[in-house]
């Protein structure tokens, strides 16, 4: 503070602190305390707001133990809630893309980080982030086109004879793990690959002239080395699929409802924003505490995850 | 247990530059052989070839007596310490040293047992259950030195493991890289700049530059009998004249030079290259009166006293700078700035040699 004071003088001192102020106050913090206050209120007629009935309660949260229905697991059937049983499912699919999106970035990053040779890595960069050139609307609605029924998926697979009728592949949750997965893919790719590309080559070099062969050279000095990066990228892959609405909406079969999609019925269907708020923090806090959860399972300190 | 190993016109080649040329070298069994060169002049290619990391363009490298054409570096008997050691900074350090036993399928219990006997070995006992991170420079050596002896190598490779290390902890370390190779008898192959170190630890020598081997000796003939200028120069300071060769007889000749006509040992070899004249600044002597042959008249422009040594430089005539290292055994008289004295050194310790052998091409 002396020391930006010094640096500065007092006019460019005032205006970082009050824009940093404005953005985190008015722009983060604020929206956030107003939906959750009113997370625990009722909706109510515009007549009553503010009125008796204007109490707050936990009624909105208890509102996801309303409608159960049958869920089968192996050979048992349970009666779930339904919007406990689509935030169940969110969550083990949002896990699912993200085991997927590790098993796919993993051997690229690696290869980026060691294999490939410096001349031609900018090209191999660019031709990674070309597709974000692209909105990520127009991306999910390509792998709508390219997953349809009568689609190119189908047609290509049928030509060279790998299927005999035509596969629908947009049912269940198959297409929005493969939209996510793509949309994702890359939030792995470049953490994994900065942690990777952070060990010393020699240390592979020493794996390898002390004998061992290639899959114990990754299992006891490539990969606990990148645990780091392992983790922030799949905080940040879990995170985004957990809250992305965009793909499952336009990926989901009939039979996928995504539980962020749940939160845009009661706002915008239902017009009912305090149910709407209530589910958004049920969600926030739940992928919260999983995430932390599984960080502690794996011995990942928050710290690893910021560096 | 310890293998020998044959290098047979060895070139490697990375695009158009040629890192090593030609390289022909016998190492014995149980040998300690230096490879010493500037950076650059393809040592550690030399290395990275032995180990298997990288593969000679051409000429054939045997390991025991076995062509090593296509065998990785986990399947050759070698074990490589790297300059900056590399070791597993996430493991404890006997898993450090019983790496190499874990991906063979050792047992846990062994190779706790066999990383105790190293640690001992490297008079390092307590420092089993510690991180990397909390060792010395000198202790984190120790442990390399021991990882790479766990897998019971028949060759040791170091590439200038101790450039890392203060001057006190590397003359230390020498000493102690020495015993164990005794004690172990494993072929030891160390790469360095350093040619202190490659004279005080060493069998025997092969002086490199620009991918070339230079000469293969033992320490006392690269320092004594330098078979060109680039050997003299690398290891050693000279005095170093440029002149012409008359009457050449016997191994010997009188060299003319701007400072006057000297007589010098002309080595095997050198005949019709152009020669220059190499003298070393320890075999000079400064008197009152000129020597019979080889003397020079000198003014003293500086003198350095160095404690065990008194280093003097002196103009001759028409300027050029000669420097003379006088040995002080207590009892030395330093010459004055300024005195005008005879600089004369022996013909049979001073050399006419011919420049290196071969550039890259």
């Amino acid at each position: 503070m002396q020391e930006l004071l010094r640096r500065y003088g007092v006019g460019l001192t005032a205006a970082f602190i009050g824009l940093t102020a404005f953005w985190l106050l008015i722009l983060v913090i604020l929206p956030n305390v107003t939906l959750f206050e009113s997370s625990f209120r009722p909706y109510l007629p515009v007549v009553d707001v503010g009125g008796p009935l204007d109490t707050y309660s936990l009624n909105n949260y208890m509102k996801v133990f309303g409608v159960p229905v049958d869920v089968s697991v192996l050979w048992m059937t349970f009666q779930v809630p339904v919007h406990i049983k689509i935030f169940f499912g969110t969550i083990y699919y949002s896990t699912l893309v993200t085991v997927i999106t590790f098993l796919l970035a993993y051997p690229l990053a690696y290869y980026l980080a060691k294999v490939v040779s410096p001349k031609s890595l900018p090209t191999l960069f660019l031709l990674l982030f070309v597709p974000l050139w692209v909105s990520e609307i127009l991306r999910s609605f390509a792998w709508f086109i390219i997953l349809a029924f009568k689609g190119p998926l189908n047609a290509l697979l049928l030509n060279i004879g790998l299927i005999d009728a035509p596969v629908r592949w947009i049912s269940g949750y198959n297409s929005v793990i493969v939209g996510l997965v793509y949309t994702y893919v890359l939030f792995m790719v470049f953490p994994l690959y900065n942690a990777i590309q952070s060990l010393d080559t020699n240390q592979i070099e020493a794996a390898e002239d002390l004998g061992a062969p290639w899959w114990r050279i990754h299992q006891r000095v490539i990969l606990p080395h990148a645990k780091p990066g392992i983790a922030s990228g799949s905080v940040m892959v879990f995170m985004l699929c957990a809250g992305s609405l965009l793909v499952p909406t336009l990926l989901g079969s009939t039979s996928a409802q995504w539980f962020t999609q749940t939160i845009q019925q009661w706002m915008l269907e239902a017009l009912d924003w305090n149910t709407g708020a209530a589910y958004a923090f049920m969600l926030l806090i739940l992928c919260t505490v999983f995430v932390s959860v599984v960080m502690r399972i794996f011995r990942v300190k928050l710290s690893d995850i910021a560096k | 247990m310890s293998a020998g190993i044959e290098l047979e016109n060895v070139v490697c080649d990375f695009g158009n530059f040629r890192a090593v040329d030609n390289v022909n070298v016998n190492i014995q069994p149980g040998e300690f052989f230096s490879f010493l060169g500037p950076s650059g002049c393809g040592k550690t290619t030399i290395l990275r070839m032995i180990s298997g990391f990288n593969e000679p363009t051409k000429g054939v490298i045997r390991i025991g007596g076995k062509d090593m054409r296509g065998q990785r570096p986990n399947q050759r008997p070698t074990a490589l310490i790297f300059q900056n050691l590399a070791l597993f900074p996430l493991m404890p350090i006997w898993e450090n040293i019983s790496f190499g036993l874990e991906v063979r399928g050792v047992d846990k219990a062994t190779r706790r047992k066999r990383a105790e006997e190293l640690l001992a070995l490297v008079d390092l006992p307590d420092a089993a259950d510690k991180m990397v991170s909390q060792l010395s420079g000198g202790q984190k050596q120790r442990v390399a030195i021991a990882r790479a002896l766990a897998v019971e190598p028949a060759v040791m490779l170091l590439d200038e493991p101790l450039s890392a290390l203060d001057l006190k902890l590397r003359q230390h370390m020498r000493a102690e890289l020495r015993a164990i190779q005794k004690r172990t008898g494993v072929t030891f192959i160390y790469i360095t700049h350093d040619q202190g170190e490659a004279l005080a630890m060493s069998d025997r020598v092969g002086v490199m530059s620009q991918g070339r081997l230079q000469q293969v000796a033992n320490p006392r003939d690269i320092y004594n009998n330098p078979v060109n200028g680039f050997v003299a120069s690398f290891v050693g300071e000279n005095n170093i004249l440029t002149g012409s060769v008359q009457n050449a007889a016997d191994g010997m000749a009188s060299f003319a030079t701007p400072i006057g006509t000297f007589r010098a040992r002309l080595v095997d070899g050198a005949n019709g290259k152009p020669v220059k004249l190499y003298i070393r600044p320890e075999h000079v002597t400064l008197s009152e009166i000129p020597g019979k042959e080889n003397s020079v008249p000198v003014t003293i422009s500086d003198v350095a006293f160095e404690g065990n040594f008194i280093a003097v430089q002196a103009q001759t005539e028409n300027g050029t700078t000669l420097v003379a290292e006088l040995r002080n055994d207590g009892a030395a008289t330093v010459p004055a700035t300024g005195s005008k004295l005879h600089m004369t050194f022996d013909a049979q310790r001073s050399a006419l040699l011919p420049d290196a052998v071969g550039g890259r091409g």
